[in-house]
């Protein structure tokens, strides 16, 4: 069963130290992700691509503890649906990304967090599909 | 030209197996029609909301074919607030002397979701579980209560006064009460919101005939006039629902420019306003949109709703007529649901939800995804 990932382009794949793909403005210097072609501060065209912080620190968290509406979700539903948690995590200075959480409990607005690839469904090959995650750094 | 309100309809809100949107809307009509004492031969424009129902001026198959302009709107959460304004605008230019805004819809049960990729978000986003507008709404109400010292038994109050107004409202999707502790115990959804304070989205229909300010005693002779109406859309660095990032600068978000703005154009500000109602699409965006909508400072909410200042018969009475919480939300017509509200408590006609002290100054508020809010200020 291979690994592949949620989509090209939004995490550095295959790695062992998985980075975030955003883009950063040429000219207003503003950090955005996923990678865009325009900038939503000054419209400038001028983006590039910039690898994010593995690191930062959880600023607002909530859990999802149903299932969401399918589609768009396609991952595990029913009996087979784990709740998990979501929030914001300001990476460095540089900006905030919205992502799962490797838990539900425990959480706590500040905590240090790093970037991980977890399985969330396994698609019609038999495929193991990974999305991107922040877990608490012990 | 200023605009005056003299006609107020209302078809109820909840589940109506059978009946159409359609249908809902014409009803909500006739109602606002025979509120003005006007026959629909004498309206001369109409804007309808609605976010189920692709073109809601088809109820003029049902209403009569006059050939008036008919335009349809749709602007998220709030449609109904931009349908008000669309509306006004029209008689403020000085084109009608006459018209009618409505809002209907018909939902399904459940959360509200879509194809991520129609609200400028990547499709991974949704696979993943992302495009869920709940989920923001937990993460909003978890750091404001982390930032500013709200208790999650102050949510579970507000949700409790808003089952107890809408169980006084004959118009009501949920009329029965619920305790505190019923609220808190149901089932979690999105930290730290559990079921019982999420609004739901559901069905109904509400229309408002609008008028010259100057004409309006030819209709009623309590005529409600309003003194603003705005709407605006995010900034960059307002947390908002679908947002895959955020950048590191914050400003405050489209609720808040709308209430400025709105306030700015009525000339008055939040100490004038008898009446409120607020979007409670859960307990905790209510507690948030109190302080957003310039009522109190951030963090007074644990002790106005202790002292209960947020009950019909408190200082700042909010969502009389039970709110989304109480009502659901058909996205078309919830605006319009609030202002038929405000309307019957200037007019003093409220009866068991009756505001005490006449009140003069109504406000409503709409805010949804992806990032939009609308504003309107009433006055008798």
């Amino acid at each position: 069963m291979a690994r592949v990932p949620v989509a090209k382009g939004v995490f550095t794949w295959p790695s062992d130290d998985p980075q975030l793909i955003g883009s950063r403005c040429g000219a207003c210097g503003i950090v955005a992700f996923p990678a865009q072609d325009a900038c939503p501060r000054c419209a400038s065209t001028a983006m590039s691509a910039r690898l994010l912080p593995r690191r930062g620190r959880l600023w607002a968290w909530t859990t999802q503890e149903f299932p969401p509406p399918s589609p768009p979700y396609t991952g595990p539903t029913g009996e087979a649906f784990a709740p998990f948690g979501v929030g914001y995590v300001e990476l460095a200075d540089e900006v905030k990304v919205e992502a799962r959480l490797t838990q539900i409990h425990g959480l706590r607005i500040g905590m240090d967090m790093e970037l991980v690839l977890v399985p969330f469904r396994t698609d019609g090959d038999g495929n193991e599909v990974v999305a991107f995650a922040f877990k608490p750094v012990c | 030209m200023d605009v005056a309100i003299v006609g107020v309809g209302l078809h109820p809100f909840g589940r109506f197996a059978g009946a159409t949107g359609i249908e809902m809307g014409a009803i909500a009509i006739r109602r606002a029609l025979a509120d003005a004492g006007v026959a629909w031969r004498d309206v001369q424009f109409a804007f309808a909301g609605s976010y189920e129902i692709d073109n809601p001026d088809a109820v003029v198959a049902l209403m009569g074919l006059t050939g008036i302009p008919f335009t349809n709107v749709y602007n998220g959460c709030a449609t109904a607030a931009s349908v008000l304004a669309q509306a006004a605008n029209a008689i403020r230019l000085g084109d009608h002397e006459l018209g009618l805004a409505v809002g209907m819809d018909k939902h399904l049960p459940g959360a509200f979701s879509s194809d991520p990729r129609l609200y400028a978000c990547p499709s991974w986003y949704g696979e993943i579980g992302h495009f869920v507008t709940t989920k923001f709404f937990g993460m909003k109400i978890n750091k404001y209560m982390h930032d500013h010292g709200i208790s999650a038994a102050t949510l579970a109050r507000v949700a409790a006064k808003n089952y107890r107004n809408g169980a006084l409202n004959e118009n009501a999707f949920r009329r029965k009460p619920l305790s505190e502790a019923e609220i808190l115990g149901s089932r979690m959804l999105n930290h730290p919101l559990t079921q019982y304070m999420f609004c739901s989205p559901d069905e109904g229909a509400a229309a408002v005939v609008l008028c010259r300010a100057d004409r309006a005693r030819r209709y009623t002779d309590k005529p409600i006039y309003l003194r603003a109406s705005a709407v605006r859309t995010r900034r960059l660095g307002a947390f908002e629902v679908h947002s895959p990032w955020l950048p590191i600068e914050e400003t405050a978000g489209p609720t808040v420019d709308a209430s400025r703005a709105a306030f700015e154009t009525a000339g008055i500000g939040p100490e004038d306003v008898d009446v409120i109602q607020l979007q409670d699409t859960d307990a905790g965006a209510e507690v948030i949109h109190l302080a957003e909508n310039g009522f109190c400072a951030d963090g007074e909410q644990e002790k106005l709703v202790a002292d209960g200042e947020l009950e019909i018969g408190g200082r700042l009475p909010v969502n009389t007529d039970g709110g989304l919480i109480a009502n659901g939300e058909p996205i078309g017509a919830s605006g319009l649901r609030q202002v038929h509200e405000v309307v019957l408590q200037l007019r003093g006609r409220a009866g068991a939800r009756q505001v005490p002290g006449d009140p003069k100054v109504g406000y409503t508020q709409l805010y949804g995804a992806p990032g939009v809010a609308g504003v309107s200020i009433l006055s008798a």
